[in-house]
């Protein structure tokens, strides 16, 4: 069972069970988002921080809070993030 | 008391004129996790819940209306200038006949905003843990319609709410460790 380590990303998939006679052509891999707040517990101090002008854009001063997200199935079942 | 500015959190900045995409917004308008819902739920629950975390719900509560003044410029910009025909075939024809092009606390399927979508048990890990849930439903439904829409400029106000859902439900997550007042405490097992 040892498989090799795959690269951490917070777009995690699964290919859903297919049924013998299922109507519609597969999906492919489902996505689902996990973003850094579910991995943080309570924050750290000193933790590095975005300019406050940059910070007013992403939506968090905390570098480690940033999480892109981008319509995961648009391209050809590659995951958006980046 | 408020204290209001007059601007929005973040700029909203609609590219294409498609009104199908204020039917979906409106989800996070009237919709069960959306702005509206958010904002009076965290504002009520603030009464009943100890000291150490009132300002974090009144705080994020506040946020939540400044949230719903952008979802809420959104689906303004996307309907002002569309004539019946065209609501019509945004699937907005109902709407039109109930409000013209006035806003209305629905959800994108059309049903009126509901107190019931949101609880105050008194509990305050029952409730912080409602709230964290909350946030992460709404992270969803942005991300659904990031998905459902073409629109750049729009998808990078999206985007940015989905962000604040993400630190929100942080900051209640923080929340609940404070409540559970092990925190730099001595352990001995």
């Amino acid at each position: 069972m040892d498989q090799q380590r795959e690269m951490f990303t917070p777009m995690k998939s699964y290919v859903p069970f297919r049924g013998l006679f299922d109507p519609c052509p597969p999906i492919g891999k489902k996505y689902y988002s996990t973003p850094p707040n579910l991995y943080l517990g309570f924050q750290p101090p000193n933790l590095e921080q975005f300019t406050p002008q940059e910070a007013l854009r992403k939506g968090t001063l905390w570098k480690v809070f940033y999480d892109y997200y981008d319509n995961p199935y648009r391209r050809g079942g590659d995951s958006g993030h980046g | 008391m408020w204290i209001y500015e007059k601007k929005l959190q973040y700029p909203v900045k609609v590219s294409t004129c498609n009104p199908t995409l204020a039917k979906y917004l409106v989800e996070q308008y009237g919709g069960a996790d959306g702005e509206l819902a958010a904002a009076l739920r965290y504002l009520n629950q603030r009464y009943t819940i100890p000291d150490k975390v009132i300002g974090l719900l009144t705080d994020i509560g506040t946020e939540e209306f400044a949230h719903l003044e952008m979802i809420a410029t959104m689906i303004y910009k996307l309907t002002k200038d569309a004539t019946p025909q065209q609501l019509k075939e945004a699937g907005l024809g109902e709407h039109y006949v109930q409000h013209d092009s006035a806003l209305f606390y629905n959800n994108s399927a059309g049903v009126p905003f509901s107190a019931t979508y949101f609880q105050a048990k008194g509990d305050p890990i029952a409730d912080l843990y409602e709230d964290i849930a909350a946030e992460e439903k709404a992270r969803a439904t942005y991300q659904w319609i990031i998905d459902m829409s073409d629109d750049p400029d729009l998808n990078d106000s999206l985007r940015y709410l989905r962000e604040r859902e993400i630190v929100h439900s942080q900051r209640f997550r923080e929340a609940v460790e404070i409540l559970k007042d092990e925190r730099d405490r001595q352990k001995f097992f």
